[in-house]
Order: structure tokens, then C-alpha cells, then sequence
């Protein structure tokens, strides 16, 4: 039964917005939060495995060094307060996919709390989230449902378990309730999971590839008549990963909760689902008061000690953050409001400095990137960085047209070699035998035998109507198969219109 | 080698390490010894849940086929069998808790003690006996057999690890390893006349044994004389990083410390008796001969004061709270998903990963365990949580400074360990609160996590064994075994002879022939 709806300007008119957004950051630690199994995405089912990671009778965890710095690490990037004794503590659930029937996470002593993130929207508005903590905690394994509709556990004739994703480190990042958003809350939740992703990525600590569920996010939503009010009561829509998903996540919510208050409906607090198929939230689970977890500080684990020595040691590794980067490029770069954004949305930013770095000129770069490359990458439907070219490869190619041995066209071709697999620019310049053609006599043959192909063009040229000489240029290039340079026929052109 | 069975096993597990050094006996003839016997005590015992033979005769072969400078680097106890509580995983041996829920499960890993014994050369003779997941008092919640007293077999062997005192007070094994939560280890101690020790919290790794609750669990000793539990808890002792809780520092010189009590010199040992720990609630016998011990130790030039932890009175009810609740969370991956039992619902009930984890739990928890799982959830719900767990764990700290005072004016603390001898079998079955009351002078020990412990103090007047528990400041283990070695010097002389002497074991009978 489809949700009633109400139009989200009204809706937005109509009621105050408060979100707010649990983000799982899974970490690209070599090894799991409490055992040395191996992490790795796409493994073998259940074979990155340890006693600890599975479980067992016996076995204890040990805390992942690395995992608790990159922790640190985020919360200096959040402006937490990263606190000298933090605690790992116990989440009791019984659930397949959880190997010791609890989640080793943190409770009331997380190791960041209380920071923000200032995020940059389309227009340049910078909105301040508030952070309320940022903890550290194992993920768990992976269920498939085999035979059911959908996928889902509903009518599934038996379930898979994965325990590969168990243990993996987790940072939970979880906003305070946003308010004052208003109809920008999904911009802004849009924009601020992209921050995150470039920050962590900046950082190193995560790939944060959303389609490998290394981000995920829990939105909630509520509404209230005014901004003064008490909270609304929320929906927690659940484990949502993609960036479009949760702004319609957002959108949805606010549009459907608008139109349920609307009618005098009470709003359910309830976990939902983003159905990316229909684009609608679904009803799943009642949230209540017996949702009981049974927290407790977990005694096979000692307290975190993290000394003030130690985080001077972190931010002293601190990498520039991405905005003040992006700031930063933008000022080298030359670039104007418009061409960063063009640059951010087709996320190329790192491709095009890297590219930058191999030695080609910023707008060479950003001309191959956001042109052709993009092109291509939309063609096929991958993101730039599965091309299979590399910002190297870019610049190789903008070097050789440098040099004046490749021209446009040539360098078109390479390019279009390297993606098809023939090798580095020069491998693929070398199969073909591109060069451009210098021997003048070689284009002036050419020239000439345009000419005795095309009088009309000729006599056009010569009456000082220009705009035909395409015609002639395109002539020369099929027949020194590209390798003219296009200055020079129009060079020997022009001479001999007006010889 | 001409020893016949039942006089060779009677040695202790240092003298026997000493015949191997001298070459009188090898590792191979001591494990079959102790096999005979197991076959001879075991219808009447019932200590071991699983005998492992083969590996213990394989791992005795591969000791004594090791060259002399390689034998002569390895420690004192070498060659010297070992049985080991069901509640430490064994690679490639049965493990099972003496649950049902774990009937069948073949660990495919090693416990980090077990590692270290076999570093050591030490044969495992097999698994021994215990109240399911270690919860109980008498090993009479095992969900596979009772184990009985050696002094009396109508009688308990105390618990929860009342098959590793069993087995040695039965000379089924020289040596055993215990697990001991709240007094499983030492209280069987008391019970069948063996020495039973509890090492500082985190002073034995704790990786590989079955959690129970974690923060009270400790891996310790179980022997027939203080120096050979020294000898042992030096060998399994020291830093682990698989185990978070473990102590950096190494094991402490309790071996020279169980010597030097030995020469029963104890001046300028100051003994306290805890008051609250003595008197009402002990059994006449057992005070009677508590009293006679302290006085040995004052003719041996202790200087004895009585001091007051007055706190340990809420010992017991946070115990009660603490323990369950880390129970409660421990024992939830016995689900049915991984390893162990698995029972399906019955036709008619939806057969879902819910369902199926319920039936299996039920089907596979014993009463005492379920009683404990309750429990512990219900202290750790909302709501509940700060009244309870929360104020468990404040008496927690309140005793630890109980016993930290009390070490400021003494060396070490001493109480009877158990409030009464062994006890009839299904004597305190059906009243569980009764039961909990024998641990009522082994808890504080693990609430604190000081080290403790049980050496026998001599019959009480039923002809059975009396426990005397000493108890040592944090992470100076060495402190409890030299008094505890001198009293068990004093008391051989008084007595002509160790405690077993007046055992009746109808068992080793048989096996008066040579033990080739």
C-alpha cells in the first residue's frame, strides 16, 4: 500500500526538520579490530577467520592498535575531544551473523566525542554539524537469504552465513540531532556524508567505497510543528549506501512523516528501509522501550589509554583536510567556482592532481578528465578511477603533445588505446606509428590534391570566405591518416590561396 | 625401573620430574602408570570426561626421545603427566565444558597453557570433570557424570573443577590445571585433601580457557604438595598477548619461595586472620583444625593478628550479581549456529535462526546454567543495571580496599577455605542458595583478584579433608607459598607423613606389580 505524501515544499513549509545520521565508516585496517585475520573484501566465504574472529570457546580479543589510531585520527578531523580513558563495552543481541551472540563496541565512554563538521554546500554555504561521537567497534558477518523474492530474510528458503566481515573495525560517527536545516536537510546530509568520505579517504583510514558497503548510514528523521517544539518522534532508516539513497531517504521521510501529522496519525518509531527500486521507505521493525541491549563494559578488555603525547603523535600525521585542499587547488589551479564544482562532481579532483604531479599542465588535466575521460566513463558506467587509465598515462600524453608529437587527434587515439588495453601511451604511439607528418611536401601533395578534389572550396577560400576550410584540413588529415599538424596545412593553405 | 604402579604414582610430581632428570624413570613409563590407574579408579571416581591416551603416550615418546642437553633445558616437571579441566580448549582433543551444548567439539586450537605444557614436555593424560561451564560447587551440575570423592565416594568432590582434585587426590595424575571463578579450584582443594592455588587476576593467561565470568577467571594449580603447584604455576604463568588481561611481568619466584618455606622459618612473617572469615557458619572440625594450623604457624615464629575486612560481608550477593551478568554474556554464542549442539524446532514451529537458537539453548543448558543466564540478564537490563551490576561493582572496590588495608598491617591473610567438609551427594542439590554458601571464603579472592591459596590442613572429625586458605597481596604470588609450604612441613612431621597416607584407595590395589 502506497504512503500517503505530502508535497515536500509544503511539507518543509509546513513542519521544522531535525535529522540526524549514524555514519559506519568500515576501516582499511590489514587485520581485524580484535584478531589478525586478514581483512580483505571479496574473500572466499568464511575463510578470513581466527578463534577470535569466529568466536570460539576460549578465545579473547586484543585490540587493533592501528584501528584505535585511525580512530583518533577521524576525531582530530571531527574536532572531537578525544578522551584519555575510553572503554569498549559489550552489546548483547543474539543474531546470526554476530559470531559471540554481542557486539564489541562503545558505550559511555566512546574514544571521541562531542565535535563538528563544517560542510560546504553548491552555493557555498558552509552548515556546522554537530558531532556527538565518533567510536570505535567490530562489524558483523554477512547474511544471504537464498530463494526468497527479494533477497530479504521474508520468505527466503535458507540463509548463507559470511563470517569474513566479522571483526572488521568500524568507526560509528554519530551526529547530534540536526536542526535548523530546513528544506536543505538532504543537500546537506548529502554534503556532509560526501565530507566524510573525503575526509576518511584523506586520511587513509577507509576506502570508503559506498557500493562496498565500506559506508553505510542510518538516517533519522523527525518532524515538529516549529522549531521551539520538542522533538518529533523519528524513523531510523536503516543501513542506507549510496549518497542519493539517503538525501531521498531524507526527502521521503520528510514528505511522508509531513502528510501522516498532517492527518492526525501518530508517527511510528519504527527502523525502515530505502527501497532504491521504488524509492519509497519501508516499515520494518517496532523500536521500543524493550529494545534492551544489555550494555556492559566488556572485562576481557581493558580500558583505552590514550595520552595526550600520543594524539600530539597523530595530529603531527594529520594530512591536509579536503576542503582546505580543495581551497588550496582552486587557488593553484586558477580555477573558477563553477570549474571546482565541475571538478568535485565528477570526482576527479585526486585524479586530476595526481596527473598534475606527473608533470601535465592543470588545464591539460582537468581537459582530459573532465573531457574525454568522463565521456568514456559515462559510456561504460564506471567512475573515472576504473578507467583503465592512469593520471600517469594522462600525463605521458600531454608531455608528447607538448613536445609537438602528438597532435589533438593523435593524442585522442592514444588515449583511446590505452583504454582499449594496448599499453602505456608510448607502446600504443609506437604500435600505430602516430607522428606527425613535418615533411612538408608530403602535406603539400595533399594540400594539392584537396584543392583539385574541391574547387568550390578553393574558389570560397579565395574570395576570403574561410569557413570551408575544414573541408580541405579533413581532406589532408584522412590522407596523411591524422598525422598532419593542423597549423601547419593551414599554413601551406593559406600561402597557396593567396600565391 | 622396578616401582611397582601404585608407589610410583604416589611421588610427588617433583620427585618424579627428579627421577626422569636422573634417568630412574622415563616420561613414557610414568603416563602408563597413571593410565593404569585412571582404568582402575575411573568406576568408582569418575574424574575423567575423556582419557586421552594415545596423545599422552605419543607426547611421553616424543619427550623421551629427545637428546639429554635438550631434556636438560626444558623445566623441573618435564615428562610429568598432566590431566586438564574441560574448561580449557585442547587442539584436537574433546572440549566440551561438560555441557551438552558442546558434546562433540574438537577445538582446533590450544589453550596458551596448553601450548606452554607441551613446550615443557608434559603428557595430558585427558579432561577432567566439572559443573557444567564451571557453575557449581559439588560437580554435580556436569552434564555427563558425577565425580566422586576419593575419602568417600558417597561424598562430592567440591567444584566446579572436582574432577582435577579428584583425579589428583586419587593419583590418577600427579598434576591437573583448575579454572577458578570463585573458589573452583581451591575449594575441591579443601575437599579432597589436594593443594589448589588461584593466581593473581591476569598473572595466567586466560586464553583458550572457556569464559565463565571473565573478570573473576583464573587458570591455576592442582597438586598433591605446595613446591609442585610452584613448580607448575611458573610454567604456565607469564605474559600473554593474546589476553588482554594479562599482567606484563613475568611469573613470580614462587618455586625459591616454596623451598625456602620448606626449612619452616617464618620470622618476620606477618599472618592476619580475617574475622569475618572464622567462627560461625564453620563447621566445628574445621575450625578445630584451622585454629591447630594457625598455631603452627605461630610456634614456626609468625607473628598472627586477627584483622577486620569488613566489607567482605557483601562479598557473596555481588558475586551473585557479577557473575551471572558476565555469564549471561559469555554463553550466548552457544546458539547452535557454529559449533556444538543444534536442535530444530519441531514440526509445527517456524523454523527460523530464532527458534532454532531457543530450542537449542533449552535443550542444551543444564538448570544451574539457565538459573545463572536469568539472572545475569535480568541484572544487566535497563533499568536495572545501576541498582544492580552497577552496585556490585562499587562492593567490588570497596573490598579490593578491604584487602589492600589489611596488607598494609600483614604479609599474607589466612582462613579455613570451605565452611565444611565434603558433603553428601544431592545433600544441596534442590537448595542452591546453600550451595553458593561454600564459596563464601574463596570469593573475595576473585572479586579482588589476589592471589589464594587451599593446602590441606588435616582431617576434621567426620575423617575428612579440612582446607587452610592463604591469601597474598596482588602480583606477589610468592608471598602465600612460602607459610604455605612451611604449615605443610610441620604438619607431615606432626602427622608422619603427607595427608594421603590415611587415604584408602582400593583402586591402586591391584596395581602393586611393576609398571613395566
Amino acid at each position: 500500500m502506497a504512503e500517503k505524501l505530502m508535497k515536500y515544499a509544503d511539507a518543509t513549509k509546513k513542519y521544522d526538520v531535525v535529522f540526524g545520521l549514524e555514519t559506519h565508516v568500515e576501516l582499511c585496517t590489514k587485520t581485524k579490530l580484535f584478531c589478525p585475520a586478514e581483512v580483505s573484501f571479496g574473500g572466499e566465504p568464511n575463510t578470513q577467520l581466527t578463534p577470535v574472529s569466529l568466536g570460539l570457546p576460549g578465545s579473547l580479543p586484543v585490540v587493533n592498535k592501528t584501528a584505535v589510531d585511525y580512530a583518533i585520527k577521524l576525531g582530530l578531523a571531527l574536532h572531537c575531544e578525544i578522551a584519555e580513558w575510553s572503554q569498549f563495552a559489550r552489546k548483547n543481541y543474539f543474531y546470526p551473523d554476530m559470531p559471540r551472540d554481542y557486539q564489541i563496541s562503545q558505550y559511555d565512554k566512546p574514544t571521541n566525542g562531542n565535535g563538528y563538521l563544517d560542510v560546504e554546500l553548491e552555493d557555498g554555504t558552509v552548515f556546522r554539524v554537530p558531532i556527538e561521537r565518533a567510536h570505535i567497534e567490530d562489524d558483523a558477518g554477512k547474511n544471504t537469504h537464498v530463494g526468497g523474492a527479494d533477497g530479504r530474510i521474508e520468505g527466503a528458503d535458507h540463509s548463507l552465513v559470511d563470517y569474513n566481515r566479522a571483526g572488521v573495525p568500524l568507526i560509528e560517527i554519530v551526529t547530534k540531532p540536526i536542526e535548523g536545516a530546513g528544506d536543505r536537510a538532504p543537500e546537506i546530509a548529502g554534503a556532509y556524508m560526501r565530507a566524510i568520505r573525503d575526509i576518511v579517504r584523506a586520511l587513509g583510514i577507509s576506502h570508503a567505497r559506498m557500493e562496498q558497503g565500506n559506508m553505510r548510514a542510518d538516517v533519522n528523521v523527525s518532524l515538529r510543528p516549529s522549531a521551539d517544539a520538542p522533538y518529533g518522534t523519528r524513523s531510523e532508516t536503516k543501513n542506507v549506501n549510496s549518497f542519493r539513497g539517503i538525501e531521498k531517504t531524507i526527502q521521503y521521510e520528510i514528505r511522508r512523516q509531513a502528510a501522516r501529522l498532517d492527518e492526525g496519525k501518530e508517527i511510528l518509531q519504527e527502523t525502515r528501509h530505502w527501497d532504491e527500486a521504488t524509492q519509497t521507505t519501508a516499515g520494518g521493525r517496532l523500536k521500543s522501550d524493550a529494545d534492551d541491549y544489555r550494555y556492559f563494559p566488556d572485562p576481557d578488555l581493558v580500558m583505552l589509554h590514550i595520552t595526550k603525547e600520543h594524539i600530539a603523535e597523530m595530529e603531527a600525521q594529520m594530512p591536509e583536510m579536503p576542503r582546505e585542499r580543495r581551497n588550496r587547488l582552486k587557488a593553484e589551479w586558477g580555477l573558477t567556482d563553477l570549474q571546482l564544482r565541475d571538478i568535485l562532481n565528477a570526482d576527479a579532483l585526486d585524479l586530476i592532481e595526481e596527473t598534475v604531479k606527473a608533470g601535465a599542465t592543470a588545464g591539460g588535466a582537468r581537459k582530459w578528465w573532465l573531457g574525454e575521460l568522463s565521456r568514456e566513463a559515462n559510456a561504460k558506467g564506471v567512475s573515472l578511477e576504473e578507467l583503465p587509465v592512469t593520471p600517469a598515462d594522462v600525463a605521458e600524453v600531454e608531455k608528447l603533445i607538448a613536445d609537438g608529437k602528438l597532435n589533438d587527434k593523435l593524442a585522442k587515439q592514444t588515449i583511446a588505446g590505452v583504454l582499449a588495453g594496448e599499453g602505456t601511451p608510448d607502446e600504443v604511439v609506437k604500435k600505430h606509428g602516430y607522428k606527425i607528418v613535418e615533411d612538408s611536401g608530403a602535406i603539400e601533395a595533399a594540400v594539392d590534391a584537396a584543392f583539385e578534389a574541391n574547387p568550390d572550396v578553393v574558389e570560397k577560400l579565395k574570395s576570403g570566405n574561410m569557413k570551408p576550410m575544414g573541408v580541405i584540413i579533413g581532406a589532408v588529415m584522412r590522407a596523411t591518416r591524422g598525422q598532419a599538424d593542423a597549423k601547419a596545412v593551414t599554413k601551406i593553405v593559406m600561402g597557396k590561396i593567396k600565391g | 625401573m622396578t616401582e611397582a604402579t601404585n608407589e610410583l604414582v604416589k611421588l610427588s610430581a617433583a620427585e618424579m620430574g627428579a627421577a626422569i632428570k636422573k634417568g630412574d624413570v622415563s616420561s613414557r613409563e610414568l603416563v602408563d602408570a597413571h593410565l593404569a590407574v585412571i582404568e582402575a579408579a575411573e568406576p568408582s571416581i569418575k574424574a575423567f570426561l575423556k582419557v586421552s591416551g594415545d596423545v599422552a603416550r605419543e607426547q611421553a615418546d616424543a619427550f623421551d626421545a629427545k637428546s639429554a642437553d635438550e631434556k636438560a633445558a626444558l623445566p623441573q616437571l618435564a615428562g610429568v603427566p598432566i590431566a586438564i579441566k574441560d574448561m580449557i580448549v585442547t587442539k584436537g582433543i574433546e572440549t566440551t565444558a561438560a555441557s551438552k551444548i558442546l558434546e562433540g567439539w574438537v577445538p582446533p586450537y590450544d589453550a596458551t597453557v596448553i601450548e606452554k605444557l607441551k613446550a615443557a614436555g608434559m603428557p595430558i593424560l585427558g579432561k577432567t570433570n566439572l559443573d557444567e561451564f564451571a557453575q557449581g560447587s559439588s560437580t554435580e551440575h556436569s552434564a555427563y557424570q558425577t565425580t566422586h570423592n576419593p575419602w568417600d565416594t558417597d561424598r562430592v568432590p567440591g567444584g566446579s573443577g572436582g574432577g582435577s582434585a579428584s583425579a589428583v587426590a586419587a593419583f590418577e595424575a600427579p598434576l591437573a590445571l583448575g579454572t577458578d571463578t570463585g573458589g573452583s579450584i581451591r575449594q575441591p582443594g579443601a575437599l579432597t585433601g589436594t593443594v589448589g592455588v588461584k593466581p593473581t587476576y591476569g598473572g595466567v593467561s586466560r586464553f583458550g580457557a572457556i569464559a565463565m565470568a571473565s573478570s573473576l577467571d583464573q587458570i591455576g594449580p592442582v597438586s598433591r604438595t605446595v613446591l609442585d603447584s610452584a613448580l607448575l604455576q611458573e610454567i604456565i604463568g607469564g605474559n600473554d598477548r593474546r589476553d588482554s588481561t594479562s599482567i606484563p611481568e613475568g611469573p613470580r619466584p614462587m618455586v625459591a619461595a616454596a623451598r625456602e618455606g620448606a626449612k619452616r622459618d617464618l620470622k618476620g612473617v606477618k599472618v592476619g586472620l580475617i574475622k569475618e572469615l572464622s567462627g560461625d557458619g564453620f563447621q566445628a572440625g574445621v575450625s578445630a583444625r584451622f585454629n591447630e594450623a594457625v598455631d603452627k604457624l605461630k610456634e614456626m615464629g609468625a607473628e598472627v593478628v586477627e584483622v577486620s575486612c569488613p566489607r567482605l560481608e557483601y562479598a557473596l550477593g555481588a558475586y551473585y550479581i557479577i557473575m551471572p551478568s558476565e555469564v549471561s554474556s559469555n554463553l550466548a554464542r552457544y546458539d547452535g549456529m557454529r559449533y556444538g549442539l543444534r536442535v530444530m524446532p519441531p514440526a509445527g514451529v517456524p523454523q527460523t535462526a530464532a527458534n532454532m537458537m531457543a530450542y537449542t539453548r533449552e535443550a542444551g543448558f543444564g538448570d544451574e546454567v539457565k538459573r545463572r543466564i536469568i539472572l545475569g540478564t535480568y541484572a544487566l537490563s535497563a533499568g536495572y543495571y545501576d541498582a544492580w551490576y552497577g552496585s556490585a561493582q562499587k562492593v567490588r572496590t570497596l573490598i579490593i580496599e578491604d584487602f589492600k588495608k589489611a596488607f598494609e598491617q600483614v604479609d599474607v591473610l589466612v582462613c579455613p577455605t570451605s565452611p565444611t567438609t565434603a558433603f553428601k551427594l544431592g545433600e544441596k542439590t534442590s537448595d542452591p542458595l546453600a550451595m553458593y554458601m561454600n564459596d563464601i571464603a574463596t570469593i573475595p579472592a576473585n572479586l579482588a583478584g589476589v592471589p589464594a591459596m587451599s593446602i590441606p590442613a588435616g582431617l576434621s572429625d567426620d575423617g575428612l579433608p579440612v582446607g587452610f586458605q592463604f591469601i597474598a597481596p596482588q602480583q606477589r604470588d610468592e608471598v602465600m607459598y612460602k607459610p604455605a609450604a612451611a604449615l605443610e612441613a610441620a604438619l607431615e612431621e606432626d602427622w608422619n607423613g603427607p595427608i594421603w597416607k590415611d587415604l584408602k584407595a582400593p583402586w591402586l590395589d591391584g596395581l602393586a606389580g611393576s609398571a613395566k
